[in-house]
C-alpha cells in the first residue's frame, strides 16, 4: 500500500483537537502545525505535506502520541513522512533525510554505529563543503577526551546486518 | 541481582563515560552484568526514518539475542533510545500479530527466534525499583551535601510507555539524589525535550530547547541526565547556547550514575568524571568540600 495512503488510514480519527499542536516543543519553529499537517493528510494534499519542514522538526519526545485522546501514533506518523522524505530524495530535506540514512548505513555495515564514520557518509552525501564546519567545535571537544576518531568509511565487516536489511526491503517490496 | 547488559552504540563511544560509571556503580551494588553477545544497534531515531519495520527488526534481534543467552534476565538499558526501540519492538510485537510474523520471518534468516522476551528495563527503573533508595542511602559514604542537582529525564524514558514514572511529571530520581545527600533542585523542566538529533539536523531550532533548560537550571550545581543523548546535547553546546542567550549559562552535567557512584565512595576516575564535557571548577571545589 502506498506510504500515503497508510498513513491516512492510521489517523482517520483525528479530531483536530489540537492537543499535538499544544504540546510540540518545536510547533513555533513550523510551517505547518502538527493539528494542520495531519489534517493535510487526511485531505491527500501530499505535496503541501511533503514540502512543509514541519515533519523534518519533529524531535521524537512523544508527547503528542502519549496525550492524542484518539490514542493516535503521531510520533510514528512524522517519522513516516521522513521516510517518505528519504525515499523520494526531495531536495529541501536532504540535510535530515542524509543524516538518518548515513546512520543507517554505518548499522548496516558493521551491525553498530560508527560515529566518525557515520558523520563521513554523511558529509559526502551533502557535498556541502561548509557543513562539516558546524560539527568542528562539538567534534574537537569529542576527539580531545579521545571519545571519537575521524574514521574513513569502510566496506560491510564483522557484525553486519546486510541479511537483516534485506529481509526488511523484501517483505516492504511486496507490501508495495 | 543478575542482568543483561545492552550497552548500545553511544556508551562505546561518546558516552563510554555512562557505560563505565554504570558498571562501576553496579558493581559496588552486588549486582552482576552479563553483556548481550552480539548486540546490534537499536536504530536511535534514524531507523524509524528509514522504515518503521526496520526499526522494530533492530530491536526485536536484540531481544532474541536477550533471550537466547539468559531468558530469565531483564535487560538492562542505560540509553533511552535503546531502551525506547527495544521496548516498542516488544510491545508492538505483543500487540499486533501481523507485526509478530513479518519480525519472526526477518529473525528466521538468521536463525534467531523470539518465544517469550526477557523485560526490557531502563537504568533509572532498576536503581528506583530493584536497588532502591534505602540501598543507596545505606551504602553512602560520601554524602553530598550541598550539592543542588536538577534531575533530567528528556523523553523517551517516560514517553509513549509510562512504565516505572509520571510521564509529564516524573519523580522517580528525586529518593535517589536525596539518598545520596544532594539536594534536588525544584524545576519544571524535568521530562521536556533537548531537541535530540535536531542538534545536528536543525542546529538552530535544537538550540532554543537546550537554552530553556539551562536558563531554568540557573541556581542548581549541576543537571543529572540518564541519556547519552540529552547528556550531549546539555553539555556540549554551553558556549553557543550562552551566546544566543545572552548570558553565561554553563553548568556540570553529569550522568546519573556519575552522581550516585561519588556518593557511594568511588572515585572521579572510576566515574570518569574527566570524559565530561562540562565540569565547572565550582562543582569540583564543592566536590572537594565533601570528600573532607
Amino acid at each position: 500500500m502506498d506510504e500515503m495512503v497508510e498513513l491516512k488510514k492510521a489517523l482517520g480519527t483525528c479530531i483536530q483537537c489540537g492537543t499535538c499542536t499544544g504540546s510540540c516543543p518545536n510547533a513555533d519553529e513550523m510551517d505547518l502545525v502538527p493539528r494542520k499537517l495531519w489534517r493535510m493528510v487526511l485531505m491527500d494534499r501530499t505535496d503541501s505535506i511533503l514540502d512543509s519542514r514541519t515533519f523534518t522538526l519533529c524531535s521524537s519526545c512523544y508527547m503528542c502520541t502519549l496525550r492524542c485522546p484518539r490514542g493516535l501514533p503521531l510520533t510514528d506518523a512524522m517519522a513516516a513522512l521522513k521516510a517518505v522524505a528519504l525515499k523520494r530524495d526531495i531536495k529541501k530535506h536532504r540535510q535530515s533525510t542524509r543524516f538518518y540514512a548515513s546512520f543507517m548505513e554505518s548499522v548496516r555495515r558493521h551491525g553498530r554505529v560508527r560515529e566518525g564514520e557515520f558523520m563521513g557518509l554523511y558529509f559526502l552525501s551533502m557535498k556541502n563543503p561548509l557543513l562539516p564546519l558546524r560539527f568542528v567545535s562539538l567534534g574537537l571537544k569529542l576527539m580531545g577526551k579521545n571519545k571519537v576518531a575521524i574514521e574513513l568509511p569502510a566496506k560491510a565487516g564483522h557484525g553486519n546486518l546486510t541479511v537483516l536489511f534485506k529481509a526488511v526491503a523484501e517483505i516492504e517490496e511486496e507490501e508495495a | 541481582m543478575n542482568y543483561t547488559y545492552y550497552p548500545g552504540c553511544s556508551l562505546s563511544a561518546s558516552a563510554m563515560e555512562y557505560d563505565a560509571s554504570t558498571r562501576a556503580l553496579m558493581a559496588s551494588l552486588g549486582a552482576s552484568l552479563t553483556d548481550m553477545d552480539d548486540w546490534n544497534c537499536c536504530g536511535a531515531t534514524a531507523a524509524s526514518a528509514k522504515s518503521a519495520l526496520l526499526s522494530l527488526a533492530l530491536g526485536a534481534r536484540n531481544l532474541a539475542l536477550a533471550e537466547k543467552m539468559a531468558p530469565g534476565s531483564d535487560i538492562l538499558v542505560p540509553c533511552s533510545a535503546c531502551y525506547l526501540n527495544l521496548k516498542k519492538a516488544a510491545m508492538e510485537r505483543r500487540n499486533d500479530p501481523e507485526v509478530a510474523r513479518k519480525l519472526d520471518d526477518i529473525l528466521a534468516q538468521e536463525s534467531l527466534t523470539i518465544t517469550k522476551p526477557p523485560e526490557v528495563r531502563h537504568l533509572l527503573d532498576i536503581l528506583v525499583n530493584d536497588v532502591t533508595a534505602p540501598t543507596i542511602k545505606a551504602k553512602t559514604t560520601r554524602p553530598l551535601k550541598g550539592l543542588k542537582i536538577a534531575p533530567y529525564y528528556g523523553c523517551q524514558c517516560l514517553r509513549p510507555y509510562p512504565v516505572f514514572d509520571d510521564p509529564e511529571d516524573p519523580v522517580s530520581m528525586e529518593g535517589l539524589l536525596e539518598a545520596c545527600g544532594a539536594t534536588v533542585f525544584k524545576w519544571d523542566m524535568g521530562a521536556s525535550c533537548c531537541g535530540a538529533s535536531n542538534m545536528s539536523t536543525k542546529p538552530d531550532s535544537a538550540r532554543k530547547l537546550v537554552q530553556k533548560i539551562l536558563m531554568q537550571a540557573r541556581g542548581a550545581d549541576a543537571i543529572v541526565t540518564v541519556c547519552p543523548m540529552c547528556q550531549l546535547n546539555l553539555e556540549g553546546f554551553q558556549r553557543q547556547v550562552s551566546h544566543d542567550a545572552g548570558s553565561d549559562l554553563s553548568i556540570s552535567i553529569l550522568y546519573l550514575p556519575q552522581v550516585i557512584g561519588l556518593a557511594l565512595g568511588l572515585t572521579e576516575s572510576d566515574v570518569k568524571l574527566d570524559k565530561n564535557l562540562a565540569v565547572t571548577r565550582k562543582f569540583k571545589e564543592k566536590l572537594l568540600a565533601v570528600s573532607c
